[in-house]
Formats: structure tokens, C-alpha cells, sequence
């Protein structure tokens, strides 16, 4: 796992960068929770547990706990001693193909590309819970932002050799 | 030469409709609880779920499958009855159940559905099968993965039933239905509780090298170094020290996937009537590379024509795969 971490002083000085990113992920983890109730049902007890995602190649982490009423998505300089109870490390691209459904995590596992940490009970939920959405959680955050985040994400899919393929909705 | 049944895991009812859509011709799954052989967090079906998701599959033309494969413990039964009575009320083409109670209660209340025998019955003989055939009506088998094609081949010549073999997936050759290794480590059954290696007991341990520990209990069950491929949790895939030999050795099994792509064509002449791909627990992604995979080479078999083999590899556990005892029992 490369865990590279900053001095004090390049943390908060990322820590003052990553404000303007934090609105948003707020936004995100919200839309995302009311276009998908069902990722909360099957998350059942696990509502609570605070989930650290850590893109390995990128300066920061993400905290995220998806409780229904208290949602929180943040990010945080790579680094940043935070509580957990779960942390999920890998590539950022990788990650993205797991949120996108194109990639199976069983698989990243065995290759070694995902790391994972702490509750795994909690890790396995969530992982099972983001799986069975329709379409893809990827897909609806890039819709967020209109055209430009369609395109990104359809620039990042490219970039990284995979095209999504939509599930059909339940009749 | 027959048309063998594509036989598709799903785990989540979006993971139900990718195997759908992909071609599966039935999909095996389960409830949320411990009447099947996967349950496991955040995994398998409600009863809303299970009625929307048979509804779709049959106006698709795929079966349902409702893998009631476990054993319920004394004074437990009424959950398994439930399943049974759910799986029925939702019109449910089949029940895969091991227990033999669980199979006289279908046989009693639900005569015409079709019972099938699940692998955790671990029926590998002719007597045994033809036992579940004539007192429960058994209408196929799935069988164990210790046979050689040869084997199946006879097998099918002395039961009265269908036989259904795995393909693609785990390959645990512990006894089916029998193995009690987690029980012993974690308090929780494979066979009772329908969770091996339950989740809620597992942990990983990075360290600063690039190394994982991988924990079940209160045991290191495996070391992998940084550049190690990972296996699963599990008792009967981990490396242990023992003074017999030097340095840590697989002592039951190595973390390895069953690949049989190669032996469709020998499975489909041996009288083979389903093919299974094992995989509840995994991802819509693994669902849909790997039934699309077979659903072409199957199709492409029974056309007479050369079967288009996709690169399954890295969806194997450890990223290996084998034939195992298939191609022949000297396979380890």
C-alpha cells in the first residue's frame, strides 16, 4: 500500500485547497443516497461505520458515512490521522471502474490492486450494496454535473479502457 | 448432442438481470438469511426483491433457481419452511436444497415443483443419488467437483436424473455439506449458517513493506508478500507453519479458481444437462464477463464451430485456475 504521507505544514495547506471540494462531495453523497435508497437498506447496520476510501495516486482521502440524516463525504490531505473503521485503498482509476460496476472487487483483491483494512464485514456490505444499483453510482455523480461531467467521465473511461454497460431497470 | 442449461449465480437482483441479459438460461440465488450457502453481508434477496427480480427473469425466458441449500438446526426450521413457502408463492422453476427434511417438506407441499440436489448434499455416488431421486423425487444432481469426465460420463448411465456440473469458480474440494473447518475457528457454520469464513471475523493487516496479513479469529491463516496474488479467507486456502515442513505450506489447499473452458466440448458429449458458475457473492462485473464468456463457447460448441475462449484469469481466485479433478485425479 503506498501510503506517502505529507508534513504538517503541505497538510494544511491542502487542507485549505480541498475547501472548495467540500460542498460538493456533500452534494454528491446526498443526491446519491435519495437516487439510491436501496445502497442505505442494504447497508443496514453499517449505516453508521466511517469508511475511509484512500486513492493512493492522488494528495487526499475520502471520509464518508453513509448514515441516513447525517450523510457525510469529505475529504481529508492524505495523511490526516483520522478515525475510522474501515479503509478501502487503491488506485484512484481503479476505484472509479468499482463505482462504475465495471470492475469486480473479488478480483482486485486477488491482484492486489485493493487494499482493505479494519470492519470487513462493513467493507463487504458496502461493496455488495454499490453493486446493485441500476446503471452505476459513477455514472449518476457525472450526471450531476451535466455535459461536462459526462464527458469527464466518459474521457476517464477511455483513458482507462473501459466503457460502461448499463444494467436494465427493474420492470 | 444436448443443450446443456447455462446455470448463472446472482447475488444482488441487479447482479439477477446482468446474468439475464448476458444469457443465462436459469439463475440461482437466495434470501437474506441462513437457508443458503451464501449469506453474506449486504448479499441476496428480500421477498420484494425476489418477486420482481423472478418476474423479470421469466418474461426474459430464464429460470429461477431458489437455493435453499443449507441444513437448519434442531427447532430452526420454521425460517427454512418460510424460504420454501416464499420460493413457491413466487412461482420459483426449482429448489436447490441439500437437507433432507427441507426436501421432504417441498416434496409435501409443493409436489410439482422440480428439486434439485444441491452440491452440499455432496451426493457422489449412484446409490447415494438415486436414494434422493427415489424418495424425494430429485429431478437433477449437482455433483461434487471430484469426478473425472470419464466418471460423470458412467454416472450418468446408473441415476434417473439430470446431472449438473460447476464450470467456472471457486474450487473447494473440501467434503461439501461436510466441511466444518470455520466452525472450528469462528463458532459460525458453513453448512447451518450458510456463511464459510464469515466476514464479520475476518481481518487484513497491511504493513509499511507492501504486505498483507490475512486473519480469520484469532489466526493468521496467510502472509502474502507485496507482490503475492490474494486468495480468500478461507481455512482450506491458507499457508500454515507445522513442524513437518520448513516455512509455511498450503496444508489443505491452494487459492486457485475451477476453469473447465476447455472441457465444454467433453462435458456436453458425456451427457452433462446444466453447467453451473459458481460466484454469488461477486460482482455484476464478474457476472457479466463470465456468463457472456460460456454463453458464447456454449452456443459456438453446439454450432459445430470453434469456441471463442475469453481470458477468464483474472477473475480467479489467486489468479490461477485449473481442471481439476475433471481432467484427472492426479491434478494436485
Amino acid at each position: 500500500m503506498v501510503t506517502n504521507e505529507f508534513p504538517p505544514p503541505v497538510r494544511a495547506a491542502l487542507s485549505v485547497a480541498l475547501l472548495p471540494l467540500q460542498p460538493l462531495l456533500g452534494r454528491i453523497v446526498t443526491r446519491i443516497a435519495a437516487r439510491y435508497p436501496e445502497i442505505l437498506e442494504r447497508l443496514g447496520p453499517h449505516q453508521s461505520t466511517r469508511f475511509v476510501i484512500e486513492p493512493t495516486d492522488l494528495p487526499f482521502a475520502l471520509l464518508l458515512r453513509p448514515e441516513p440524516g447525517d450523510l457525510l463525504l469529505r475529504a481529508y490531505p492524505r495523511g490526516e490521522p483520522l478515525a475510522c473503521d474501515a479503509r478501502i485503498s487503491g488506485r484512484f482509476m481503479q476505484l472509479l471502474r468499482l463505482i462504475d460496476c465495471d470492475e469486480d472487487g473479488d478480483a482486485m483483491f486477488f491482484s492486489r490492486d485493493l487494499v482493505i483494512s479494519g470492519d470487513t464485514e462493513a467493507v463487504v456490505t458496502l461493496r455488495n450494496a454499490l453493486d446493485d444499483v441500476d446503471g452505476s453510482v459513477a455514472t449518476s455523480i457525472a450526471a450531476m454535473f451535466g455535459p461536462p461531467g459526462r464527458a469527464a467521465l466518459a474521457g476517464l473511461r477511455r483513458f482507462g479502457g473501459w466503457s460502461h454497460r448499463e444494467t436494465r431497470e427493474m420492470p | 448432442m444436448n443443450r446443456p442449461e447455462l446455470v448463472c449465480p446472482a447475488g444482488t437482483p441487479a447482479a439477477l438481470r446482468t446474468a439475464v441479459d448476458a444469457g443465462a438460461d436459469a439463475v440461482y440465488c437466495g434470501f437474506q438469511n441462513a437457508t443458503n450457502a451464501r449469506n453474506f453481508p449486504g448479499l441476496n434477496f428480500t421477498m420484494p426483491e425476489m418477486e420482481r427480480s423472478v418476474a423479470y427473469a421469466h418474461a426474459h425466458g430464464t429460470k429461477v433457481l431458489l437455493a435453499v441449500n443449507t441444513f437448519p438446526p434442531a427447532g430452526k426450521f420454521p425460517l427454512w419452511r418460510e424460504a420454501i413457502d416464499a420460493g413457491n408463492q413466487l412461482g420459483v422453476d426449482a429448489f436447490i436444497v441439500a437437507d433432507i427434511g427441507v426436501a421432504e417438506y417441498v416434496v409435501t407441499t409443493c409436489p410439482e415443483r422440480r428439486l434439485h440436489l444441491s452440491v452440499q448434499a455432496a451426493a457422489s455416488s449412484p446409490e447415494a443419488i438415486r436414494y434422493y431421486c427415489r424418495e424425494f423425487g430429485v429431478r437433477r444432481v449437482v455433483l461434487p467437483r471430484i469426478l473425472t469426465i470419464p466418471e460423470i460420463r458412467a454416472m450418468g448411465q446408473e441415476i434417473p436424473c439430470e446431472m449438473e456440473t460447476f464450470i467456472f469458480g471457486n474450487h473447494g474440494l473440501m467434503v461439501e455439506g461436510r466441511c466444518s473447518l470455520t466452525n472450528y475457528v469462528t463458532g459460525l457454520s458453513t453448512n447451518m449458517d450458510g456463511v464459510c469464513s464469515p466476514a464479520s471475523q475476518v481481518r487484513y493487516e497491511p504493513d509499511a513493506r507492501g504486505g498483507l496479513e490475512s486473519r480469520l479469529g484469532a489466526f493468521t491463516i496467510d502472509c502474502f508478500a507485496r507482490t503475492e496474488k490474494a486468495g480468500y479467507p478461507t481455512i482450506c486456502k491458507g499457508r500454515y507453519l507445522a513442524d513437518c515442513r520448513t516455512g509455511p505450506y498450503y496444508a489443505f489447499e491452494e487459492p486457485i479458481s475451477l476453469n473447465l473452458s476447455m472441457l465444454l466440448p467433453d462435458l456436453i458429449r458425456s451427457g452433462v444437462h446444466a453447467f453451473k458458475i459458481e460466484g454469488r457473492q461477486r460482482s455484476r462485473a464478474y457476472v457479466k464477463s463470465v456468463v457472456s464468456a460460456f454463453r458464447t463457447s456454449v452456443d459456438a460448441i453446439l454450432a459445430g464451430s470453434e469456441p471463442q475462449l475469453d481470458d477468464l484469469v483474472a477473475l480467479t481466485e489467486g489468479r490461477k485456475q485449473t481442471e481439476g479433478a475433471f481432467k484427472s485425479k492426479a491434478w494436485r
